[in-house]
Parts: C-alpha cells; structure tokens; sequence
C-alpha cells in the first residue's frame, strides 16, 4: 500500500529541514523559555504582591492573553509591532522588524502568561514560616524572593515548567502561518515543492513525536534528582 | 530593650490580642506561656514586626517597630528568631544556612561569615554537620543549627516561638541545653514554650496569655507559688499535674 509513496524526498531534505527549520524552531523555544520564565515570574510575583494595583494590571494581563488564541495574537504582533515601534520611536514609517525578533517577543509575552501561573502556584507552595525566617534574619523583599522562595518554588515546579516548555516547543510551529521557515514550514514548502505532502507531514510528526517523549522522558528523571531532602 | 505597651491586633473582625503590655529588660529571660490559641505565637512576632499590629506601640532598642518609617529588614537583623518548625533554607546547606545573611545583610566577607558559622555550629555541638543539608538532620539538630543561625548575626536579643513544640520528646533536652546556656551568659530572651522545666531553671518572669490578653506577668517564684488567677492556676494544674 506505501508503492506510491516516495520517502526519499527526506533524504534529499533533510539536510534543509534540520539545519534551517529545526534549528530555528530550537532556538525560538528556548530563548522564548528564557525570556517567558523571567517575566512569567516577574508578572507572578506582580499577582502576588500586596500593592493591589500590581496585582490587577498582572492579573488582567495574563488572564487577557490567555483567552486569546495564540495564532491570533502572532498574527496581530507580526502585523502590529512595526507600528507601534515606529510610535515609541516617533518615526513616521513602520520599524522593520524581523520575523524571529517579531515572533520571539510574541512567544516571550504569550508563554509568560502559562509559567506566570506555574511560578505562582510555585511560590504559594513555600510555607509562610520560610519567608518569615528569611525576614526574621534582615533580608529584604528581593533578598528573600532571590535566596528563599524562588530557589526552592523554581526547584518544585521544574518539571511543569518543562511540560510547558515542551508544550512551547509544538507551539513554536504556529509561525508557519507567518511564512516563516521553522520546521513545519520547511517541510510544507519541501512537501508543496515536490507533491509529498504525506510523506513529509508523516515524518514531521514522527520527529516531533520522538523529540517531546525524549524530552518528558528527561524531565522525569530530571525531576528524581532534584528533589529537595525534607 | 524590649517595651511592648497597649497592642491591639485583628484579622478582618476577630480581635488576637487585647491591649497587651509588658516589657523586657536586657539580659532577663522571660517565658510567654498559656493555652494555644491564646495569642502567644502572634504577640512575639509582633515584636519584629512578622505580623503587623493596629493599636498600640512596641519598641525594640529604642526603635520603634509599628512606625512606617522605620527600616524593619535592619532591626530585625538584629534580633534573633528561632522557630517552631526551624525554617532552616532546605534548599542550602548548613554552612549557607549560617552564612547567607551574615554576607547579604551585614555584608560580611565569606571568610568571615564562615569563620563565624563554624565558631557557633561548634558551640551546639554540630561542627561535623556542616556540609549536610538540613533534610539530612534530626529535628533536635535542625532547631540547635536554627539556633546557631540567629546567633551568627549577634543579636541584640532573641525570641523563641515555641522551639521544642516540634520535637519528638528525646530531642528536646538538646535544644533547651542551648537555651538555657545561652539565658547564663546574659542574653536577653523571649521564649513563648510549655517547657514549664525550663522556665524554672532560667525564667526571670513568667507572662500568662489567655484568649488574647496577658492575664499574669509576674516573677517565676510568684508564678509557680501562688498564680492569682485562675485561669492560670487551672493552666498549671493540667500540665504539671502528671
């Protein structure tokens, strides 16, 4: 029944899938890890905080993102950024603005909202009497968040942070609908050059299928090893 | 050192203390004891200012504690806390656990920091334990190197929330030792505990707390003489009565 299929297509572009798509579909998740775990903190931190006003703008901020679906806001971003740029900047034409850097911010702001809750379930797991003990011996606010609380929420929530990430990862795909030649979009356009779409979209799913299980199986082990001594 | 006058404490509508005062002088020793949920535990981290108060005025050292002015990470530096259930950073190990304030807050070198933590983890006893974790410890050796963490910052005076309330009843001797050494060499304490051995041995007064008020703040003599109240006497009659 596969007489009719044609698999060598992907030896003639694997080279192109991997080295053009896959690395940059890479390189987006994890800077976009990076930079969505930083400011999902921030903005956890912002939920938590007992200035109300804080609390509020983090809160209608990550419960707004969330109720929008992702293709819609890259769409909106990629079409919206060089615009407001070009107002920040007081230019008068729209700043040119590439589509990694367009769709790397577009990540970082969207998954922020997801490690945003993570972080915060994170930082409610650590018992009061751990940040009274931090301020009992004269740190600060910052001190005892930087040395106390987010060590330890960061260690217990690691592997859902990696759940998310690899969540992230498949997201990644979505800026194919921007033209942009991640590994989805290599594959389509290889796909639509030579006539293989089946075949090309069998095997992007069997990478894709191979590399999330290798991933959630080293988060597990991950999680084994790090585990704090209670 | 420690002047506690007329505090008044609510969460939302319920009222946890009623007009309490007393006062500390240095080096006196004095017990805060009463039944649980007689607001013992909150008046003492009212004085470090862990929980806020809304009436009434506690000052420490001649600073006060409740003004909004006051830079509350620096007096608390200087006020020792040992806890119920210890807080020692589990993530860290015992030598991080002595020096981490020491070099963030007092802005000590690492040598110097280090120096100091081992000086005071051998004093109660625990200097081979320095590179465990405190997950890897008994509780009896947790709360002792709790102890030794306050002391790293040379407290000007210690409070102790209930520190062998935790403890399985053969580690609890090993904790108070500390305590009652540390009460000889003149160190200015408040220990809220129902170690009532304890406080014979080294209390100077005894505070009683019920529903919120200090009911009895008297010498340890008058205390375990003749307590005027009753309800500190039916107190002491059911846990000294076996």
């Amino acid at each position: 029944m596969f007489g009719s299929f044609d698999f060598d297509v992907i030896e003639r572009s694997w080279r192109y899938l991997f080295f053009d798509g896959m690395a940059f579909t890479l390189r987006l998740t994890l800077f976009a890890m990076v930079g969505g775990i930083v400011f999902g903190t921030l903005l956890a931190m912002m939920r938590l905080s007992s200035v109300k006003p804080l609390a509020w703008i983090a809160g209608v901020y990550v419960n707004t993102l969330r109720s929008i679906p992702l293709v819609l806001v890259i769409f909106w971003f990629y079409f919206l950024v060089p615009y407001i740029g070009a107002w920040v900047l007081r230019s008068d034409t729209p700043i040119r603005v590439g589509a990694f850097a367009s769709s790397l911010l577009t990540f970082v702001m969207f998954e922020a909202c997801y490690y945003c809750e993570i972080m915060r379930a994170g930082i409610q797991s650590i018992p009061r009497g751990q940040v009274w003990a931090g301020y009992a011996l004269g740190l600060n606010y910052w001190q005892s968040m930087g040395h106390v609380v987010l060590p330890q929420a960061f260690r217990n929530m690691l592997p859902v942070l990696l759940t998310q990430t690899i969540v992230l990862f498949q997201d990644v795909s979505l800026v194919y609908v921007l033209s942009i030649t991640d590994f989805v979009g290599a594959a389509s356009k290889v796909a639509e050059r030579d006539g293989r779409l089946v075949e090309m979209y069998s095997f992007v799913a069997v990478v894709y299928f191979v590399a999330c299980l290798l991933l959630s199986q080293s988060v597990r082990r991950l999680q084994a090893r790090i585990a704090i001594v209670r | 050192m420690i002047k506690i006058s007329g505090i008044s404490k609510w969460y939302s509508s319920f009222q946890v203390l009623t007009d309490c005062s007393t006062e500390v002088a240095k080096g006196e020793v004095v017990v805060v004891c009463g039944p649980s949920g007689s607001g013992k535990s909150t008046l003492i981290k009212c004085v470090n200012g862990l929980e806020p108060f809304q009436q009434g005025t506690i000052t420490v050292d001649g600073v006060s504690v409740g003004d909004p002015k006051t830079d509350l990470p620096k007096l608390r530096a200087r006020i020792g806390m040992v806890f119920q259930n210890f807080e020692l950073f589990p993530h860290m190990t015992v030598t991080q656990n002595l020096t981490l304030a020491q070099t963030k807050v007092l802005g000590r070198g690492r040598e110097e920091a280090l120096a100091k933590g081992m000086a005071l983890l051998e004093r109660v006893g625990l200097k081979a334990h320095a590179a465990k974790f405190p997950g890897n410890l008994s509780g009896g050796q947790q709360q002792r190197v709790a102890i030794a963490r306050a002391l790293c910052m040379d407290p000007i005076a210690m409070l102790f929330d209930e520190p062998t309330s935790a403890l399985d009843p053969e580690m609890i001797n090993e904790v108070l030792d500390v305590m009652v050494q540390l009460a000889q060499e003149g160190m200015t304490m408040m220990v809220v505990t129902h170690e009532m051995g304890f406080a014979r041995r080294v209390a100077d007064r005894v505070i009683f707390m019920d529903a919120g008020k200090i009911v009895e703040d008297t010498s340890k003599s008058e205390f375990f003489g003749t307590p005027r109240s009753e309800r500190a006497q039916l107190f002491l009659s059911k846990i000294l009565g076996h």
